[in-house]
C-alpha cells in the first residue's frame, strides 16, 4: 500500500539528489566568487511581510494560523524575504548588499500539469547599485552561472517591465480598455491584442506601435526597429535597454543576450530591466529576474535593487537534455 | 573544460504541429501555398511525422496541439480557436488568425422544444452536454445562469435525444449534423478559426524563422 504526497510535491531519491546538489553547489560557488554571500531565511514568514512585497495581491498560495493566531504564509520566492532581511538586519550598514541563496519556494499549481507546488530556486540579490551598472553585474553573474551549469547555449532575454505601462499612459489608455490590452499581452495573445487595439481610439502609428512591440526581439537591431515606431515612452524604454546593453558589452556578455520588447514577467514588483533564461534544448523558461527599485522602500529602506532566480529542477532537466544533444552530435561525427 | 559562452543557434528544421481531422486539408493547402511541400503528408500514409523541407510536420489531434507546443515538442502549431479557449491555461503565443476552418461555438437545443428555458425556470439549472466543459461553464457563468455541465467524449448530439441533457454546447460548421438530429442553434458563443501558435521559448530563440513563416502565412491568408 502506498501513501501519496500532495500533488505538486515529490520525494527526491539519491541519484537525482546527488546531481541537484552538485548543480546547486556549482551555482553557489559562482555566486560566492562574485562576492555574493549565501543566506538562508525561513520557509514560513508572516503573511503581512510577504504581501508587502507584491501589492497586486500576494502571490503566497499557502497560509495558515500559528498557535498564537498569527497569519503565516509559505514564501513564494526568495526576493521578498531577502528585502525584509536587508531592511531589518542591515539597517545601520551602507549598501551595496550582495546575497545569494538556494532553497525551496511554494506556489499554487494547476492540477494535472506536472507543475510543482514546492520547487527549488537558486539565485541572488544585489541591493544598492542602480541600473544599468547593477543590472549588468547580475546578468554577468547569471551568464557565468549558466556556463558553470554546462548550459553554454543558454540565452538571456532582456526586456523592460515599465515599457507597456508607460506606452499606455502616453496613449491615454485607461480603465477597462487598458485592462483588456494588458490581459491580451499577458496571455501572449497577439491575435486578441490586434483586435483590442483596433477598437481603441488611436492613430495608425500608435496602433502599429502596440501591435508590433511584442514581436520585437533579437540583437541590437531591435532597438532601432523600436525607435522607428516613435513615441516618448518607447524612446525612453529603448534608451534604458541600450544603456544596459552597453554596460553588458563592457563586461563581454552581450553575445548571449536577446533584447526583447515583448518580455513580461508576472511578478508585480519589477520596475525596469527584466530578464528571462532559455535553453534551446528545452521548451520551458529556466528562470528570470530583473530590477525592483521600489520593493526595498516598502520595507522602509528605499534602495535600488535587482536579482534573479534559477529554477533548479528545470535547470537540471536542461542539463540532462544538453548532455543528450551533445552525445547525439558526437555520434554523428 | 568550461564550455564557451555565447549564443549557438539551435539547429534543425522548425517542428510544426499539424491538426488531423477537419482542419487537416485546409492546413496542408495553406502550407503548399506558402511553398512548403506537403505531398508526403497527403494520401493514406500512417506515418505521424513528415519532412517538408524547412519544416517537420508533426500530425496529431487538434486538442493535442497546445500540449505539444507548450512543452516545446513542437516549436509552432496550428489548431482551432475552440481548442485554445478550452485549454486557456496553456502558456503559448497566439500569433496569427489563419481565417480558414471557420465555425461557431453554439448553445443548441431540440427543435420546437422549450426544455432549455423550462429547465432553467423550473429546475434552476440546465443540463448541458459538451466536449468543451470549460468553455460551457465559463459561458453560463458570464451570462449569469446555472448549468450542470456534463462532459461527453463522443457524438454530443446524442445527449439531448435520449434525455441525458437539455441542450448542448458544441462546435458547428454548416449546422447539418444539428438539423439531422432535430437540434437548432439557440445562442452563439464564439466564432472560431484556425490559429498559428508558438512555444514560448521557440518564439524567442527561433524568432527569425517563426516571424518569416508567420509573415508568409499572413500574406497567404489575407489576399
Amino acid at each position: 500500500m502506498t501513501h501519496p504526497t500532495p500533488p505538486g510535491t515529490r520525494d527526491i531519491l539519491p541519484d537525482e539528489m546527488r546531481e541537484l546538489r552538485a548543480l546547486q553547489s556549482s551555482l553557489i560557488a559562482v555566486f560566492e566568487g562574485y562576492g555574493y554571500g549565501e543566506v538562508r531565511t525561513p520557509t514560513i514568514e508572516y503573511d503581512e511581510v510577504l504581501s508587502r512585497g507584491d501589492e497586486r495581491g500576494a502571490p503566497a498560495a499557502y497560509r495558515f494560523f500559528d498557535e498564537g493566531g498569527d497569519l503565516l504564509a509559505m514564501r513564494s520566492d526568495m526576493t521578498v524575504p531577502i528585502a525584509r532581511l536587508v531592511a531589518g538586519r542591515f539597517a545601520g550598514e551602507e549598501p551595496p548588499f550582495r546575497f545569494a541563496y538556494a532553497g525551496t519556494a511554494y506556489r499554487a499549481i494547476r492540477p494535472q500539469r506536472g507543475q510543482l507546488r514546492e520547487f527549488m530556486q537558486a539565485g541572488l540579490e544585489l541591493i544598492g547599485p542602480p541600473g544599468p551598472g547593477g543590472t549588468a553585474e547580475i546578468v554577468e553573474v547569471l551568464s557565468a552561472a549558466l556556463d558553470a551549469a554546462g548550459l553554454g547555449r543558454a540565452v538571456i532575454g532582456l526586456g523592460d517591465a515599465a515599457l507597456y505601462n508607460q506606452v499606455l499612459d502616453e496613449f491615454g489608455i485607461a480603465g477597462d480598455e487598458r485592462r483588456r490590452v494588458v490581459d491580451r499581452l499577458a496571455a501572449h495573445d497577439l491575435v486578441g491584442l490586434e483586435a483590442e487595439v483596433a477598437m481603441l481610439d488611436l492613430g495608425v502609428g500608435e496602433r502599429e506601435t502596440l501591435n508590433r512591440l511584442p514581436g520585437l526581439r533579437g540583437g541590437a537591431e531591435v532597438l532601432q526597429a523600436a525607435r522607428d515606431l516613435g513615441g516618448d515612452a518607447v524612446e525612453r524604454a529603448t534608451a534604458r535597454l541600450a544603456a544596459t546593453f552597453e554596460a553588458l558589452a563592457e563586461r563581454g556578455v552581450e553575445s548571449r543576450i536577446r533584447l526583447d520588447l515583448g518580455l513580461l514577467r508576472d511578478l508585480g514588483y519589477y520596475t525596469g530591466a527584466i530578464v528571462e533564461v532559455y535553453d534551446p534544448a528545452v521548451g520551458h523558461v529556466l528562470g528570470g529576474g530583473g530590477r525592483y527599485d521600489e520593493l526595498m522602500g516598502r520595507f522602509g529602506r528605499p534602495l535600488p535593487a535587482a536579482g534573479f532566480a534559477l529554477n533548479l529542477e528545470r535547470l537540471h532537466i536542461a542539463q540532462a537534455e544538453e548532455e543528450r544533444v551533445a552525445a547525439t552530435e558526437g555520434e554523428g561525427k | 573544460m568550461r564550455p564557451p559562452s555565447g549564443v549557438v543557434p539551435p539547429g534543425g528544421p522548425l517542428k510544426l504541429a499539424v491538426p488531423r481531422g477537419a482542419l487537416y486539408e485546409g492546413t496542408l493547402d495553406l502550407l503548399d501555398e506558402v511553398g512548403v511541400d506537403t505531398a508526403a503528408a497527403r494520401g493514406g500514409s500512417r506515418a505521424l511525422t513528415f519532412s517538408a523541407g524547412e519544416l517537420v510536420l508533426v500530425t496529431m489531434r487538434p486538442s493535442d496541439v497546445p500540449t505539444y507546443v507548450e512543452a516545446g515538442a513542437a516549436d509552432v502549431g496550428i489548431t482551432g480557436k475552440d481548442v485554445l479557449v478550452e485549454q486557456g491555461d496553456r502558456v503559448l503565443y497566439e500569433l496569427l488568425d489563419l481565417g480558414y476552418g471557420a465555425c461557431r461555438m453554439v448553445l443548441a437545443g431540440r427543435q420546437g422544444d422549450d426544455r432549455l428555458s423550462e429547465a432553467q425556470r423550473r429546475l434552476g439549472a440546465m443540463r448541458i452536454a459538451t466536449k468543451y466543459p470549460r468553455i460551457a461553464a465559463r459561458y453560463f457563468e458570464d451570462t449569469g445562469r446555472e448549468a450542470e455541465v456534463i462532459e461527453v467524449k463522443g457524438s454530443v448530439e446524442l445527449a439531448p435525444l435520449v434525455g441525458l441533457a437539455d441542450g448542448i454546447v458544441d462546435l458547428v460548421d454548416s449546422g447539418r449534423t444539428l438539423a439531422e438530429n432535430e437540434l437548432e442553434v439557440r445562442e452563439e458563443i464564439l466564432p472560431c478559426t484556425a490559429r498559428l501558435v508558438a512555444n514560448r521559448v521557440a518564439h524567442k530563440l527561433r524568432a527569425v524563422e517563426i516571424d518569416d513563416l508567420a509573415a508568409r502565412l499572413r500574406a497567404a491568408t489575407r489576399p
